[in-house]
């Protein structure tokens, strides 16, 4: 068993009196990938945000590549690692770019300040980022305005990766798109992690979007872990009420939902 | 043609940009029994929203209009003063963001019962109840406390369900769904749909839901129509759109979509990015840049909406391709 490149141990986050999230523990290895499932207030973008040093946890344990991250950075040599060590790519493109910088600028910005390297390797490793993608050299050029919705959220996958993270938080990242770009965003997340080794976190209410993307998954409600599994198991077959309820309010073919099935199905989920 | 309740006929809509008008609705026509329920689906920019808008005559100003909306036998192009306000209690909206369809700074109570007061009359004590009563059937427990509230005070998903009291309040005949369910959690989606689906039937209304997932409309409509870059490619009857659709957009856009009940090697994803209407060609197939089944004759003009079976299809290839398209997906 490889130590995993990162691990949340009994994680609790207090807002005032709220408890956001509640005694969260997991680990996700190195290419491996899992998705942290729950409805809105289920806690899972909290989760997110003290993975990358948004918030403060109240209590529990974040490390990542065996460094722990549930305390602030103490110097900026340490944030930047950090910063190395983990990338997120939010849910919306539009407002996750800076309008006055092109995808080519944004992308070797995070070189320099991550990376050692010589101007010529900076601009081919641009250029290999910006392929990876799927965007041209007319769009890498382009304003975050001049590009369409899918072509943003390449630009800020492209960014995270310059990154080379170990882990690369999704937060909802393919949630904004269209179908069809959505499909081509899943497909570019699919080639990189078959390309790379980096290890993926997906926080998404999309439970068929978590199934084509992750091995593991856990589901929240209201901060607590109610279910934990291999994705395909907890899709299935899933044990717990409250899963159960979420996969049954899924639309899929010949998805009738009645107020009364929804009703019962909630009922148990709640008094379970 | 007098029997519908809604024809649109050859609708086309341009809108001002800077000092041009581009196209966002082309040569669209749809009919709409009373009680009957239309899905309109489609990526951004197809022109499902502007649909509806049209429909409702809310275009923004100096919007240019070829064709005719009529509903009810009388052409809503005409109405104006007493008739338009008429028409408008006839047909209701629903909308995405419930948030910002609704005045912050007033009470879910005078919120429901102003049209009633105001356009229909009714008194005071007989509005608040029927708006208790409309709260009660939308699924939302302690009425009378929430006619006292504010809408800050409100769930999304209770909040929508206060839209669409409203919307049922004044009886209409037509509810305009535009998304209406996008902005809610899942588990509260399912809930709203089966409210929506439930008091349609119960009070006889016609509804044209909007949404860009074909499942979702499948679920509440009995016919769909696929819109892409302004127009209608293809209308079919909800249930037989996924097993054997008319048009190789329809099948790209259900392969495109991950399936929740079988993991995927990589998904069929749509070269390319969806067109909006005053991007598409005006001489060949709007879809024919992105189509794997392009030929020769996509490229030769635009296509029209051929009626096949039951349904319509905007393709070249339509009776060609019948049968194969769904194949596409495994």
């Amino acid at each position: 068993m490889t130590t995993p490149v990162l691990q949340v141990d009994g994680l609790r986050k207090e807002f005032g009196d709220l408890v956001a999230v509640d005694d969260v523990s997991f680990a996700v290895p190195a290419a491996g990938s899992l998705a942290i499932v729950g409805e809105s207030g289920s806690g899972k973008t909290t989760i997110a945000r003290m993975i990358v040093g948004l918030e403060r946890p109240t209590a529990g344990t974040i490390a990542a590549c065996g460094d722990d991250r549930s305390r602030p950075a103490r110097s900026a040599r340490d944030r930047r690692r950090r910063g190395r060590d983990v990338q997120i790519v939010f849910q919306d493109p539009y407002t996750s770019l800076d309008p006055r910088q092109c995808a080519h600028d944004a992308i070797d910005e995070i070189l320099r300040l991550h990376h050692d390297l010589a101007a010529s390797r900076r601009r081919d490793r641009v250029a290999e980022l910006v392929d990876l993608v799927g965007l041209d050299d007319r769009q890498a050029r382009a304003l975050p305005g001049a590009l369409s919705g899918g072509q943003r959220q390449r630009v800020a996958i492209a960014r995270a990766l310059a990154a080379e993270p170990r882990v690369l938080i999704l937060d909802e990242s393919v949630a904004a798109l269209d179908v069809s770009i959505q499909a081509q965003v899943l497909n570019l997340l699919a080639d990189i992690r078959d390309q790379t080794d980096v290890s993926y976190v997906l926080i998404s209410h999309d439970l068929a979007v978590v199934r084509q993307l992750t091995e593991e998954t856990i589901v929240l409600r209201h901060g607590r872990v109610v279910e934990r599994g291999r994705t395909t198991d907890v899709l299935d077959d899933p044990q717990d009420e409250y899963t159960k309820l979420l996969r049954a309010s899924v639309p899929h073919p010949g998805w009738k939902p009645t107020r009364r099935h929804i009703a019962e199905l909630r009922k148990e989920a709640t008094e379970a | 043609m007098s029997d519908a309740l809604l024809d649109v006929t050859n609708l086309t809509v341009r809108l001002p940009v800077g000092t041009e008008l581009r196209p966002v609705l082309r040569d669209v026509s749809l009919r709409l029994e009373a009680g009957e329920s239309l899905g309109l689906v489609g990526e951004s920019g197809s022109g499902k929203s502007m649909t509806a808008r049209a429909i409702d005559r809310l275009l923004p100003a100096g919007a240019e209009v070829a064709g005719t909306v009529t509903f009810d036998g009388s052409n809503v192009a005409t109405l104006s003063g007493s008739a338009l306000r008429r028409y408008r209690q006839q047909v209701a909206m629903v909308f995405q963001d419930p948030r910002a369809h609704v005045n912050p700074v007033r009470r879910v109570g005078d919120f429901l019962t102003e049209a009633l007061r105001l356009n229909l009359g009714v008194a005071a004590e007989g509005a608040r109840r029927q708006a208790v009563d409309m709260l009660d059937q939308v699924g939302i427990d302690h009425p009378d406390r929430r006619m006292r509230q504010y809408p800050h005070e409100l769930s999304g998903g209770m909040l929508q369900r206060v839209m669409i009291a409203s919307a049922l309040l004044t009886k209409p005949r037509l509810l305009l769904a535009d998304e209406p369910t996008t902005a809610l959690d899942v588990t509260t989606q399912a809930e709203v749909m089966a409210i929506l689906d439930e008091l349609r039937h119960q009070f006889g209304l016609a509804m044209i839901f909007i949404t860009h997932d074909l499942e979702l409309a499948a679920a509440v409509c009995d016919r769909t129509a696929v819109m892409y870059a302004g127009q209608i490619v293809e209308l079919r009857e909800s249930e037989r759109l996924h097993d054997d659709p008319l048009h190789p957009y329809t099948a790209a856009l259900a392969a495109a979509r991950p399936d929740i009940a079988r993991t995927a090697e990589r998904l069929l994803a749509i070269p390319g990015r969806p067109l909006s209407a005053f991007e598409a060609p005006s001489d060949e197939c709007a879809f024919a840049s992105r189509c794997p089944f392009v030929a020769d004759i996509c490229r030769s003009g635009l296509p029209p909406l051929d009626r096949i079976d039951s349904g319509a299809s905007r393709c070249f290839r339509a009776h060609e391709l019948r049968g194969r398209l769904s194949a596409v997906r495994s």
